[in-house]
């Protein structure tokens, strides 16, 4: 318990955009979250790593505030958002994505972004229905914003789809928009690319990174394929059973003798590196 | 008197400056961006042609140099040409998907300097090129997506590029002017690639005047109006491409609109609503298929409404071209059916607006072609060579037939000489292929005619008739003539087959390797429950045999029996450009296919039911890799090998 809580997931110097300090979460008498400390430089990608049950997902709601952690904290730009709302948290500029994918299904792909604006909405629903002045600029420069994320993900062709009819790989796409639509500071990614084949894999890594580099947004993600993880993060965090066992860059963490033994894998190893 | 005989409207940035000058505030340009058709008008059109050029001239760019446009169709890839011809540099479009190693060949034999691409993807294949192009001196790309991290010292933005023609027109206000004085009609406006049906691709060599003059040509017998919107989707290496959305649109100043991207084309397509078209076959096929699946998908009372309507037109559209009169109650239905179906179809094609539309580069169907002019599109044919700055013949609306490819142009005369082959003289005729004279020796007689190289014949109306490329045109081995994309395409004609190759100069009979068109085929075994996994699975089905052979047996019945189809082989893959069979224009390569199918063909003759291919595949990245498998041959008016196999 000593070791693991020492291991702090520290970034070399400079400017942390996101820290977690100590947050752990029991269900029951079920730890899934022990002491994790992470920090996420601002503009990083960041990748948690993990087998199944590890806490990752958990770790994830601690951050958007879908959880509170019954210890430690969560700062965003040295602001305490531990104890926030969901929506606060959002308004705050932290977005993310779903393992399981979370989209209006009956809404087109335009509607569903268009969502993804609500928290950066501010006229109220009266000014709204009478669509008048204000609230007509106010739309116009939300749907330009939307436009830029169909732009920026290559929707153009699927605006007026119900995102119910699309295949897996776009909804996922759609998913990315919506949170993008928020003009989030950090992006939270759940496992972007589970079930995806290799090309729609290689298009989402290329979103991701446009995403980073392009709109300046700090990404944290978890993901399962290996390849991937090691291609386009900055950094790695692996837990395993709720407690970080190692942090580093890419190319430390896949030499790390630890992770090798718990994750990686040997010679029959589920990870391709 | 022509455009060309004055100093002032002689070259297409000439006409550019004077569409600024008369109508400044008209629309000259539009994309779709963001949702949203943005439109450049005729000053802005201006100010960007200028200040792009002169960003050119700022980096070295001058008279002859080469400029190499590649990429979807973009308003800023239509500037750059007409900047570096305004130069007096020459624009060299190249196709979008060609691949890498397809490219190497067009851009050093052109000597391109400067290569103006649309997006990332086409940035890479350009750098990848680089270091065997010596010489290119700028890579500049108009959509910086993704490329944050390149910091290749060729690489400029376009943007960058106009900024710095600002500047550089600061403070040399006169030069753009003074450059643009300096062309003339005998400038090289374009070197076209064809796309080489055999052999290398042969650069075409097109004056200002070429293309200025064929514009007026067209303009004087089809109608054209000002202000006309024009989608701009074709593929802008095509010469066609150029000769409407530069040519035409800068003579008639009509305005082109650039699609928001190739997947959207068909919703763009309709919301613009243009009021003249021009599509390939394929796009009318398969707008023909989608609206018929489209049909079959809709309630049973709709169903009924439209095939009882369709039905009607056709049989009257028929009954027109004869030239019977219609029974009163025929036109009375028609007029119901204008408002039920007609008119319906007609705007979610988007051709509601479209006053006449052209098909061209390859025959259309009869069925086809007559459905839409059943509906009331004013579909006609054309024709054209690369050679010819595009336009040849063209149909006039009264005597719209799916047979000929109407009357030529006027200024241009066309003969067939003594072999049949078609020649032509006029006002668009090339002269002569980039660095290769002996090619250009071989299609201009001393006397200007060019040589075609289809051949043809005039009807008695005096309506002209291609029949095939002359030089494919061989003989059976009883000395009948053998004319393979005759055959072709009236296998073609039928919804299965998408590509078809017949063989059959110097042997005793004629073969066909068919390719079947997936979605129709692929619907086809669905509604049959016929369960499939892969085109290879699709075209190893006895069934879709038994169907193919059906469809050969409807083309046989219309040709001679010495012509007929006896034996053939589903082709477990498409041709594709990618894997040379094909040009990027979609003209089977027939001399390839028939060195790469020797194996087929030897069994085609040598009576054996299978043969073994091993074919190499191109991925789109280039990357090759073989595949063996046995192909089934079958036979037609017997059954197929298993089937005898099966019930024996």
């Amino acid at each position: 318990m000593a070791g693991t809580s020492a291991l702090r997931a520290a970034a070399p110097e400079g400017d942390n955009q996101l820290v977690i300090e100590g947050v752990s979460k029991k269900f029951g008498g079920v730890v899934a979250v022990q002491g994790v400390s992470l920090d996420v430089p601002r503009g990083s990608i960041l990748s948690i790593i993990g087998p199944n049950g590890a806490g990752k997902t958990s770790l994830l709601n601690m951050i958007s505030g879908f959880y509170k952690p019954d210890t430690g904290r969560v700062l965003l730009e040295g602001l305490d958002i531990t104890q926030k709302k969901p929506s606060d948290i959002a308004a705050l500029g932290i977005a993310r994505t779903f393992q399981n994918i979370a989209l209006f299904s009956g809404l087109t792909v335009l509607d569903n972004l268009m969502l993804g604006r609500h928290v950066r909405m501010k006229s109220g629903v009266l000014a709204s229905v009478i669509y008048w002045g204000l609230a007509q600029k106010e739309d116009i420069a939300h749907r330009e914003a939307v436009e830029e994320i169909i732009e920026f993900l290559k929707l153009q062709d699927l605006r007026k789809q119900p995102t119910a009819s699309l295949a897996y790989g776009l909804r996922k796409r759609v998913e990315l928009g919506r949170a993008l639509a928020l003009e989030p500071k950090v992006l939270l990614l759940d496992e972007p690319m589970g079930g995806m084949n290799q090309d729609e894999k290689e298009d989402m890594a290329r979103y991701v990174l446009d995403v980073n580099q392009e709109r300046g947004v700090t990404v944290v993600l978890i993901e399962h394929d290996m390849g991937v993880v090691m291609d386009i993060s900055d950094r790695v965090v692996v837990l395993e059973r709720g407690r970080c066992i190692a942090a580093g860059t890419p190319e430390e963490v896949q030499r790390d003798p630890v992770v090798i033994d718990a994750y990686l894998g040997t010679s029959k190893g589920g990870g391709r590196t | 008197m022509s455009l060309i005989d004055s100093p002032v409207t002689s070259t297409l940035p000439k006409l550019l400056q004077r569409n600024a000058e008369i109508d400044p505030r008209g629309a000259g340009m539009r994309e779709k961006t963001r949702g949203v058709w943005q439109t450049y008008d005729w000053e802005a059109y201006r100010d960007q042609v200028r200040d792009f050029a002169l960003g050119l001239a700022s980096l070295g760019f001058t008279r002859g140099d080469k400029l190499t446009v590649v990429g979807d169709n973009r308003p800023q890839l239509y500037f750059a040409q007409l900047s570096a011809q305004a130069l007096g540099g020459v624009s060299v479009p190249v196709y979008q998907d060609s691949i890498a190693a397809e490219l190497i060949y067009v851009l050093s034999h052109a000597e391109t300097s400067v290569i103006v691409a649309e997006d990332q993807e086409q940035v890479d294949k350009a750098l990848s090129l680089k270091d065997r192009l010596p010489a290119l001196r700028w890579i500049i790309y108009d959509n910086p997506r993704g490329l944050w991290a390149y910091d290749d010292p060729m690489l400029r933005s376009f943007v960058d590029v106009v900024l710095a023609g600002q500047a550089f027109g600061k403070e040399q206000p006169q030069y753009y002017a003074e450059e643009i004085a300096k062309g003339g009609p005998e400038d090289i406006a374009m070197i076209a690639y064809t796309s080489g049906t055999t052999g290398s691709p042969k650069g075409v060599m097109l004056r200002q005047r070429n293309m200025i003059a064929t514009a007026e040509s067209f303009i004087a017998v089809n109608d054209v109006k000002q202000g006309d919107n024009w989608l701009s989707y074709l593929p802008m290496a095509w010469v066609g491409d150029t000769m409407f959305t530069l040519g035409l649109a800068l003579v008639a100043r009509l305005t082109a609109n650039c699609p928001e991207s190739p997947e959207t084309v068909q919703r763009d397509l309709r919301e613009l609503g243009p009021d003249a078209m021009l599509a390939p076959p394929r796009i009318w096929e398969n707008m023909l298929t989608t609206m018929q699946v489209k049909s079959g998908d809709a309630s049973p009372l709709k169903r009924a409404i439209f095939g009882y309507f369709r039905n009607l037109a056709e049989r009257c559209e028929v009954k027109r071209s004869d030239g019977k009169p219609l029974l009163a109650f025929e036109r009375a239905s028609l007029a119901v059916g204008e408002i039920l179906v007609y008119g319906p179809v007609r705007d979610q094609l988007g051709l509601r607006k479209a006053r006449w539309c052209y098909t061209g580069g390859a025959p259309l169907g009869p069925d086809t072609y007559r459905f839409f002019r059943s509906f009331g599109i004013n579909l006609k044919q054309v024709y054209g060579a690369t050679e010819a700055s595009a336009l040849i013949a063209c149909q006039d609306d009264a005597e719209a037939n799916p047979n000929t490819v109407g009357r030529p142009l006027p200024d241009t005369e066309v003969r067939i000489d003594d072999r049949g082959e078609v020649m032509l003289r006029g006002p668009g005729v090339f002269s002569g292929y980039f660095k290769q004279e002996d090619a250009t020796r071989d299609a201009l007689t001393s006397d200007g005619w060019l040589k075609t190289g289809d051949a043809g014949f005039f009807d008695k109306q005096g309506h002209l008739i291609i029949i095939d490329r002359a030089k494919d045109v061989g003989k059976l081995a009883d000395g009948s003539a053998f004319a393979p994309q005759f055959i072709e395409n009236k296998l073609k004609f039928s919804p299965f087959i998408r590509e078809a190759v017949a063989f059959g100069d110097r042997r005793e009979m004629v073969v066909a390797m068919i390719a079947i068109d997936m979605l129709t085929v692929g619907t086809w075994a669905e509604k049959r429950g016929l369960a499939y996994t892969s085109f290879m699975d699709l075209s190893r089905r006895e069934e879709v045999a038994a169907l193919v052979a059906d469809e050969i047996a409807k083309a046989n019945a219309t040709l001679p029996d010495i012509q007929q189809v006896k034996r053939f082989l589903l082709l477990n893959k498409e041709l594709d450009a990618d894997d040379a069979e094909m040009t990027r224009t979609r003209k089977v390569r027939r001399k390839f296919v028939a060195e790469k199918y020797v194996n087929v063909i030897d069994a085609f003759y040598g009576g054996r039911d299978q043969a073994d291919v091993t074919l190499e595949v191109t991925f789109e990245d280039g990357r090759k890799s073989s595949v063996s498998s046995t192909m089934l041959i079958h036979d037609l008016g017997v059954p197929t090998p298993a089937q005898a196999r099966r019930a024996a």
